[in-house]
């Protein structure tokens, strides 16, 4: 056990801290208020800026133009990002999930013509999973693809798809053999999403942006050779892409959360409760200091994780323990905000006396799909239950 | 960066646990917890001649020289067999204290004899108001005598030594000398006893300053978080052993999701809780800035989780898990006790607000 940063990795960290120095933009904040389009487009440059100074997907392998990072370097990366506030990168979903998804089961040719684009933000990449009676269920879906002449003939319709309004492209997931048992029929197709018979619609959800979308496909003609993996091994490539969200994401949260509790410290020492600062008030300060020891070890639970990786070499079912545990703390947190900020918690952006903008009301309501997206908390439980302790399947 | 056990870690808990199951399986455990003092000599000769006594201190002192992640993996195992008896209060209580705070002659008189499990001790530090705020201690040695009532002493009837936290410092007072009673106070944990200690002007012999004890205070935190988290694992483990077997209405209760999920959140607060320990450790041992707080939060979440686990455990286990025939109660017990020691997570989250949120720059603002 050690958990000095080796020589290697504080070379990683100084380059990468250098590199942001220069380029980081300063002024994201002034844009994050701008509309969806104006402010992606900033994204997508600044992705651009890190893919040409070789930092958009460090954990990659070199020969597709990452940098093979280890986890500690990986981790390393996000919290160096989070640390000057960096915005974040235009295609996250294609250099989190499908990139790496590709270059596990991609052909050749796929990797070829992909890979490039998905680093360069040329083209965005939005992932086809849910269906309105495929949630949890995934592999009960529905969405239908025949073959016809070399074209797989596509039908169906797909919910929760985020960045939907602005792909290029989607991973999408259909049934090929309606017959076969619901794992075994389904394929990964990679869709052009300007194909006629797409059709993309905003899903407004209950924070009342539209942060997803709904996709529908009617008689979508998508090619064979875009088949990604084998046909009807699609819940493999499938499920491959949900660990790598579950994996990556909780290692960029650490540093996000301990900011949220460093501002709501800083409001608690000026907001009055009881003739006295709500720092003062021994009821805040138990939750604060709850909330502060359990961001604390939301990061140790992620290294321990990592290092069990590097270990054994593979992504475990630990990642549903950092689901569970980062999503139902950030309710807490943002709860905890409401308690410390009183009337004014409920505040949108529209009203002059919000605090911070309104990020509070924002986030109290927002925080409630953290349970839900990427995997329930009732379906990371079942996970624990079952691949981690044993027990047997309950559904 | 590496948080896991290396190599020789990983085999120094392998024979831990090897140990504790050959020498304290809980048949033992329930003869000891019966008898008056929970001690046995023979297991004590044991414990020594693996040197588990000396297992954190210097060779000089005849210890073993093995560092803070050491103990806890000691400790973890120890909580998992429930181990009865003064270990915890001799050798990481008292010996951290003499550690951190007496003299190198002192050491040699005190320190040596507990690696060389010759002697026995403990550590009085509450008093009526039961504070674990070593700044509300009213004890004070006159011309090295004290006098007043310690109470929650653990292990006090099997100690040979017990060292005093008192306001001008800690004195070490030896339990034969006249002045010194002994008696017990009937507790819940049946495993680890603990007695009212009344001084009558005990004669008293000073060891340091009261300050300096505050770091074998937290080492003692960590081990005993170590020693829960072992404790969590056991509960755990029985647990799903248990939701594996047991039928109800045709089915195993482990297919359930009710249950199920009840055994995905022991495992949740268990690693949680262990990854907090060991950090706590490792904070320790390396002397970073932030290892107060460190082990502030590793006391503040495990306080919680052994009740809560121990509440699902019996919970899971149905009628089961409420018989006196079931072990689950005995670490449940255990656990109790635990949590209150040190502090529980009211009192480390009052300490973890002080250092953040009372301090000038909140951590986190400036990393």
């Amino acid at each position: 056990m050690d958990l000095n940063l080796t020589r290697e990795e504080v070379a990683f960290r100084d380059e990468f801290r250098s590199w942001l120095e220069v380029n980081v933009p300063k002024d994201w904040s002034n844009w994050r208020e701008k509309s969806l389009e104006e402010s992606f487009a900033y994204l997508r440059i600044w992705q651009r800026t890190l893919h040409e100074g070789g930092w958009a997907a460090v954990s990659w392998p070199k020969e597709y133009g990452g940098r093979g990072a280890t986890l500690m370097q990986q981790a390393i990366f996000w919290e160096e990002m989070a640390r000057v506030e960096a915005p974040p990168m235009a295609n996250a979903l294609g250099l989190g999930l499908i990139g790496p998804t590709i270059i596990a089961y991609g052909t050749d040719a796929q990797k070829k013509r992909f890979i490039p684009k998905i680093l360069s933000a040329d083209e965005i990449w939005c992932q086809g999973f849910s269906e309105p009676n495929a949630g949890s269920d995934l592999a009960s879906l529905q969405t239908e693809a025949r073959l016809e002449d070399g074209h797989y003939i596509v039908n169906g319709q797909k919910v929760w798809t985020s960045y939907g309004w602005v792909g290029d492209w989607c991973e999408l997931v259909v049934r090929t053999d309606p017959a076969a048992p619901k794992h075994k029929g389904l394929t990964v197709l990679l869709v052009d999403m300007k194909s006629p018979g797409v059709e993309v619609r905003p899903l407004r959800q209950m924070t009342g942006e539209s942060e997803f979308n709904e996709l529908f496909f009617r008689d979508v003609h998508v090619p064979g050779e875009n088949v990604l993996g084998k046909v009807n091994d699609g819940w493999n490539v499938a499920v491959s892409t949900l660990a790598y969200e579950r994996g990556s994401y909780g290692a960029r949260l650490h540093l996000i959360f301990k900011r949220s509790i460093g501002r709501l410290i800083q409001l608690a020492r000026t907001v009055p409760r009881n003739g006295r600062t709500a720092a003062e008030d021994p009821l805040i300060r138990q939750k604060l200091a709850q909330c502060f020891a359990e961001i604390e070890i939301m990061r140790l639970n992620q290294l321990r994780a990592f290092s069990r990786i590097t270990a054994t070499g593979v992504p475990g079912p630990e990642g549903s323990i950092q689901k569970i545990f980062w999503s139902e703390l950030n309710q807490r947190v943002q709860q905890l905000a409401q308690e410390i900020l009183g009337p004014y918690g409920q505040l949108l952006a529209a009203d002059s006396h919000a605090v911070d903008k309104g990020v509070w009301s924002y986030g109290y309501l927002r925080t409630r799909g953290n349970t839900i997206e990427a995997g329930t908390s009732e379906v990371q439980r079942n996970i624990i239950g079952h691949f981690v302790l044993g027990l047997p399947r309950s559904y | 960066m590496q948080f896991g056990l290396n190599e020789s870690q990983e085999m120094l808990r392998d024979s831990l646990r090897s140990f504790f199951a050959g020498e304290c399986p809980m048949s033992e455990v329930r003869r000891l917890m019966a008898t008056d003092c929970a001690y046995d000599d023979s297991l004590w000769r044991k414990l020594t001649a693996q040197g588990y006594t000396g297992i954190i201190f210097p060779e000089e002192y005849n210890g073993v020289g093995l560092g803070k992640v050491e103990l806890i993996l000691l400790m973890e195992e120890a909580g998992r067999a429930l181990l009865p008896g003064p270990f915890f209060s001799t050798v990481v209580l008292s010996g951290s204290v003499i550690d951190g705070v007496a003299s190198a002659e002192q050491k040699k008189k005190y320190l040596a004899p507990i690696c060389r499990g010759e002697a026995r001790s403990t550590v009085a530090i509450l008093e009526a108001a039961a504070s674990w705020d070593l700044g509300q201690i009213q004890m004070a040695a006159v011309n090295r005598r004290l006098s007043g009532e310690k109470l929650f002493v653990p292990d006090a009837a099997v100690a040979d030594w017990i060292l005093v936290l008192a306001r001008n410092g800690v004195f070490l007072v030896d339990k034969k000398s006249p002045g010194v009673t002994v008696s017990p106070m009937f507790s819940m944990d049946l495993t680890r006893k603990l007695y009212a200690v009344q001084f009558d002007n005990a004669s008293a012999e000073k060891l340091g300053d009261l300050a300096g004890s505050k770091t074998a205070i937290d080492i003692a935190t960590t081990a005993l978080v170590a020693e829960m988290v072992g404790g969590m694992q056991r509960t755990l483990d029985m647990t799903v052993e248990y939701a594996k077997t047991r039928k109800q209405f045709g089915k195993t209760i482990g297919s359930f999701q009710a249950v199920q999920h009840q055994c995905a959140d022991m495992y949740l607060e268990t690693e949680s809780s262990r990854s907090a320990a060991y950090y706590a450790a490792w904070a320790l041992e390396e002397n970073v800035p932030d290892a107060s707080a460190a082990v502030s939060i590793a006391k503040i979440y495990a306080s919680d989780a052994g009740r809560t686990v121990g509440n699902r455990g019996i919970q899971v286990h149905g009628g089961m898990g409420f018989t006196w025939e079931n072990d689950l109660h005995l670490y449940y017990r255990r656990a109790k006790a635990s949590e209150i020691a040190f502090g529980d997570a009211i009192f480390h989250r009052e300490r973890l607000a002080r250092l953040t949120i009372d301090t000038a720059s909140v951590a986190g603002m400036s990393a």
